[in-house]
């Protein structure tokens, strides 16, 4: 059902800090795919065990935590990254392979 | 077709279009506003789909803070269609044919499966009650462990964007 937009999420990897945003779009469908996947079992789940049925959207909820701090991180890094070469293109990181 | 079902298609769409056209803007700051649409979008899946917490924690968390910190780092960098790198267009056309194979893996593979409807509107699993007691019985440790790792990345983006003073 919900897939298309995650595929489009992982369709994606060009520029330069668009794929930060990509990356955030990929973790997005996920999220969606997981939330959708414990609605989908919900019904026969929840007659076993109720707390079951609700660990997806608690996974979820840890997915965006991690997400969270992951970007400041890597904004930050993006910044000093800047500061330094004043430019955003990834292609000036293959120079960190000598 | 129930209005639900009308919604959710146009909300696809909506999310469908918006990401597509995240990826083709050539100017950062269309980029960063097509993403907040999606993430509105998907908001509007959640309440579809009677997750309300996650859908606002999900506006809180994406659509508030980190397309906020994205907007101010791209125009802290000033950065705009000019100074965008673009690679050239036969690691462009390859992008694309690697994301279009994988994405027709991925159908393929979900074409498979057996179709079960996703409970719509009704059932308590993403309510505050329900995953307020799930996240604070079963998940405690990791819950407190996610405390201890926004400290560590907050220090480290300090840190890391202090270095060279």
């Amino acid at each position: 059902m919900l897939f298309s937009i995650g595929i489009i999420g992982v369709l994606i990897r060009r520029n330069a800090i668009i794929l930060f945003m990509c990356i955030e779009l990929m973790l997005n469908s996920v999220n969606l795919l997981l939330v959708a996947f414990s609605k989908m079992h919900a019904n026969g789940v929840a007659h076993a065990n109720p707390s079951l049925a609700s660990d997806a959207q608690v996974f979820v909820f840890f997915i965006m935590v991690v997400a969270a701090a992951e970007v400041s991180v890597g904004l930050a890094i993006i910044v000093m990254m800047y500061r330094n070469i004043h430019s955003v293109d990834i292609n000036f990181l293959n120079r960190l392979k000598n | 077709m129930g209005i639900t079902t009308i919604v959710f298609f146009i909300l696809s769409a909506i999310a469908v279009m918006s990401a597509i056209m995240m990826v083709v803007s050539k100017s950062p700051v269309h980029s960063v506003l097509w993403l907040i649409a999606v993430f509105f979008t998907i908001s509007g899946h959640y309440i579809l789909m009677n997750a309300q917490f996650l859908a606002i924690v999900n506006i809180i968390v994406y659509a508030g803070a980190i397309m906020v910190l994205f907007l101010f780092v791209v125009m802290l960098m000033n950065l705009n269609v000019e100074s965008e790198p673009m690679k050239n267009y036969r690691i462009q056309l390859a992008g694309v044919v690697a994301g279009g194979s994988l994405m027709l893996v991925l159908l393929s593979a979900l074409m498979k499966t057996d179709k079960l409807m996703v409970q719509l509107k009704d059932g308590d699993v993403g309510l505050i009650r329900q995953l307020g007691r799930v996240l604070f019985n079963d998940y405690l440790i990791p819950f407190e462990l996610s405390s201890v790792l926004f400290l560590s990345a907050m220090i480290g983006a300090v840190v890391i964007s202090k270095r060279d003073k």
